[in-house]
């Protein structure tokens, strides 16, 4: 394809003149309260990248305590605790709580909506902006009042010590734990803020979406990552309200004695009994009714990236495309219902346990449906072998071992037996590391070229997925294992009970393994920064992809693009017979030739 | 060029395979309890289900990684063969849909049975509802604390009331309960969440501050088991380890009595029948 450079001087007088445009456009703006939607995903991408390695730091804690219990921990030993560098139990608590609390809050969502959407959208559809650029600007700023909060509460006694479902009563008495004080509240305004910030990405991407499609962008002429964006944006939309409620409703019952969650007559450790008449199953019906449908918040931009790298990658379109769509949508609907599955064995009502179970084993179609139709995708196309492709294929095989460790725990007479051991853990990480983050990397190399107009250097992003992939099996595959063999999860010491003893072995070389892949990361951190700097050069469409993103100068300037783009086809059209040229794809931006280009303009949406 | 890389990517995918065998036995061995034997059927049931769609599927991606490698080492411009021009199968999203669904709908239906005799109270086998509960277990912060009803003159368990009566009986961690007949407990909880865990009979529930729950189960051996907490209850929540003890009813009934003689010892009676 030619490279429409800058015919749009005229049109744009933003001061982006030069002929060769700043490949550090982008990079240089981070500082500043930009309201480009660009530079806000850069930004959030950068944040969420290095808060990665908090996160991780955290889980190289818990693993090492796991592996060598009691013993003093090399490197952050020092940093961590108080007692000689030992893991005390409290500090253990709050390992894992805070690990999940980064993790899922300030890397996965922020990462995938806030990173990739906000980058994303707007050159997908072939818009110049977000809908509503100073939302999206405040859409980032409002995380770093969260990422306060929650590092204030590591230095609050203890740190929050409820597990990042933080269930009350544990959570909501301050005698209950020794976090469950000043921390615990820090902890409940920075998910607040979290909130917040997720809220106002999501109403600006419904908005742009529906309102801000370039001409002939019809509904099913959409990227599938702008189709996951748009659900995920919708269910961020109908389930957060949800969580924040809850959560202020546990901030009151903290801070001003009311008693939503706390039943009567309950002396938590020596204190006074509680009065009142709460129910603790309430926050956790409340609490899932958010957490289980941002488990696919936290998955579907995945998926939906995913699908865009496999079909570029194997220069073939979407196997399926509306099948995709609808599988999406259907993964959306069900994730409204089935958050019962989490609350197998608390108590409620057995009845809603045979309900949540069909509802959730049938959520687990959809996502067979994807699987196949990736694999399709796939079948028949000449496949580019790079560290795109690689991570995208990691995805689709390390989300087929977390969709069916999950019929396990859908079973509910089979999760009597392994609710809150080590085989649920295997699962999310499966899902949440094997699939999600693993197509973060591959978007990370993917779309790399179009923020910073070079490329990542391969080698170094393959030897980051070798040692990435080695080590992530290594670590959760055996969990399943952990799982079955009935060791609990959120042990600081298993090995205190005589049938877990003999896992100890296992869990070293798991720990291992996570050291292994922990610092595999840096590889990922100094690819991505050596190669804004260094990276080899590139035109605007390395790929040869069909997307609109690619249209755009790499980086874009503000505004995107040139002239209002005009969408002819869908996005997938690679290998088709029709193309003209005989190339192997065929942008969504150029004209078809036997028309004239004036007729045919397609129903605008 | 891109030969090897593929080889690689699939090597890198095997020990997907290879750590999915030992899954089967778990370190525990067989359920010590009928409905755990059921629970275990049932996860084989489904552990042979998801094995052969995983490595059915994993064969699947493997034979598209191949086979693409191989078309994309072909020269591009020549006569190589180029990427299908496909956007999918309708009878094949028909099929791949409709299995799945049905054969999750099985898994889904013939489980069932086993929740609701674990769970719904109508359900619970007649024997339990005929004596009701033996014991009352009530987790705390960082113990189980074990209710008993006393004995009577004859050295017969009384009825277990849900109020603590002046002749109940008492222990701590220790749970002793009668073998080969399904019993039943009252579970509840004296402060945050816990959760009642017997790992060796296949029985979780959580104990809820503020309900009381009903829960059953049946030990095949007389021997000790594990009970330990499975829901996050505070800084010692890895501390809550305790033992069910099932015995033959009579030598619990024995144990009961003998519980109750040594829990009504007050010394100084003592000393005066010695006098």
């Amino acid at each position: 394809m030619s490279t429409a450079t800058p015919t749009a001087e005229t049109s744009h007088g933003h001061g982006h003149h030069d002929h060769a445009p700043d490949k550090l456009a982008l990079l240089k703006k981070i500082h500043t309260f930009s309201t480009d939607h660009k530079v806000i995903g850069v930004q959030f991408l950068i944040t969420t990248m290095l808060l990665l390695f908090v996160g991780g730091a955290l889980a190289l804690g818990v693993r090492w305590q796991l592996a060598f219990p009691w013993e003093t921990m090399p490197l952050f030993g020092k940093l961590f605790a108080q007692q000689g560098g030992q893991i005390s139990p409290e500090f253990y608590t709050m390992l894992f709580t805070m690990h999940a609390t980064v993790m899922i809050f300030l890397v996965i969502i922020p990462v995938l909506a806030g990173a990739f959407g906000n980058f994303l959208i707007p050159l997908m559809i072939g818009a110049d902006d977000m809908a509503f650029p100073l939302l999206n600007a405040l859409s980032y700023w409002f995380m770093w009042p969260a990422i306060a909060c929650f590092g204030a509460s590591f230095f609050f006694a203890g740190g929050p010590a409820g597990g990042w479902t933080s269930y009350p009563v544990l959570s909501a008495i301050q005698e209950a734990a020794p976090g469950s004080g000043t921390a615990q509240t820090m902890w409940l305004l920075g998910v607040t803020f979290v909130g917040v910030s997720s809220m106002m990405g999501s109403v600006n991407y419904m908005t742009t979406i529906i309102n801000m499609r370039a001409p002939g962008m019809t509904l099913f002429r959409m990227p599938l990552t702008i189709w996951a964006m748009f659900i995920t944006a919708i269910l961020q939309a109908f389930a957060l309200p949800v969580l924040t409620a809850a959560g202020f409703m546990l901030l009151f019952e903290r801070t001003f004695d009311f008693t939503f969650f706390i039943p009567g007559g309950l002396v938590v450790n020596n204190a006074d009994p509680t009065v009142g008449g709460g129910q603790p199953l309430l926050w956790q019906h409340l609490f899932w009714f958010y957490s289980h449908p941002a488990v696919y918040i936290m998955l579907l931009p995945a998926m939906g990236m995913t699908s865009d790298m496999l079909a570029c990658m194997s220069r073939k379109p979407i196997f399926g495309y509306k099948p995709m769509v609808y599988s999406m949508a259907a993964i959306a609907g069900l994730g409204f219902i089935v958050w019962g599955h989490h609350m197998f064995t608390s108590g409620m009502n057995p009845a809603l346990g045979m309900t949540f179970m069909v509802s959730t084993m049938m959520i687990a179609l959809p996502s067979a449906v994807k699987v196949f139709n990736w694999i399709g995708t796939m079948w028949g196309g000449r496949l580019q072998f790079n560290t795109v492709m690689l991570n995208a294929i990691a995805f689709v095989s390390m989300f087929i071992v977390g969709g069916l460790s999950g019929i396990f725990m859908a079973a509910v007479p089979v999760d009597i037996y392994i609710h809150d051991t080590y085989f649920i853990v295997a699962h999310f990480h499966y899902v949440l590391f094997g699939a999600t983050l693993f197509g973060v990397f591959g978007a990370i190399h993917f779309w790399f070229p179009k923020m910073f107009g070079r490329t990542m250097n391969e080698g170094i992003g393959k030897l980051h997925f070798a040692l990435t992939f080695i080590g992530m099996n290594g670590t959760f595959f055996p969990m399943h294992l952990l799982g079955v063999a009935g060791m609990p999860r959120r042990y600081a010491d298993p090995y205190l009970h005589p049938y877990l003893e003999h896992l100890l072995p296992m869990n070293q070389f798991m720990t291992i393994c996570a050291i292994l892949m922990g610092f595999a990361q840096i590889l990922l951190l100094v690819n991505f920064f050596v190669s804004i700097f260094a990276g080899k050069e590139c035109g605007d469409n390395p790929w040869l992809a069909n997307g609109l993103e690619w249209s755009a100068p790499s980086p874009p300037p503000h505004g995107n693009f040139p002239s209002v783009p005009i969408v002819y086809r869908g996005p997938y059209e690679y290998s088709n017979p029709d193309q003209p040229e005989g190339l192997d794809y065929w942008p969504q931006t150029e004209p078809p030739v036997p028309k004239p280009v004036t007729s045919p303009v397609p129903a605008p949406a | 060029m891109v030969w090897p890389i593929a080889a690689v990517v699939l090597c890198w995918l095997a020990p997907g395979w290879n750590w999915w065998f030992p899954a089967g036995p778990s370190g525990t061995g067989a359920a010590m309890s009928p409905l755990g034997e059921r629970i275990d059927d049932l996860f084989y049931m489904i552990l042979i289900i998801t094995t052969v769609t995983f490595v059915g599927t994993q064969i699947g991606l493997g034979y598209v990684l191949f086979t693409g490698a191989r078309r994309s080492d072909q020269p591009e411009d020549a006569e190589g063969e180029k990427a299908w021009f496909s956007h999918g199968s309708h009878n094949l999203e028909v099929v791949w849909s409709i299995v799945p669904a049905a054969v999750l709908l099985f898994i889904a239906l013939y489980q069932m049975e086993v929740w609701a005799e674990y769970r719904v109270q109508d359900a619970f086998p007649k024997q339990v509802i005929r004596t009701g509960p033996l014991a009352e277990v009530t987790a705390r912060q960082f113990e189980w604390r074990i209710r008993y009803p006393g004995v009577d003159a004859e050295g017969n368990p009384l009825e277990l009331k849900p109020d603590p009566q002046p002749t109940d009986l008492y222990t701590v961690n220790d749970l002793r309960l009668p073998s080969s007949q399904p019993v039943m407990i009252w579970l509840r909880s004296e402060d945050v969440q816990h959760s009642f865990f017997l790992p060796e009979l296949r029985v979780k529930q959580d104990a809820v501050p503020g309900l009381v729950i009903p829960v059953w189960f049946e030990a095949i051996k007389s021997t000790e088991y594990s009970m330990l907490c499975a829901e996050l209850c505070g800084w010692g929540h890895y501390k809550m380890k305790s033992r069910l003890v099932a015995t033959p009813e009579d030598e619990w009934r024995v144990w009961l009595q003998e519980l109750q003689v040594e829990q009504n010892y007050d010394g100084v009676s003592d000393e005066s029948n010695d006098e």
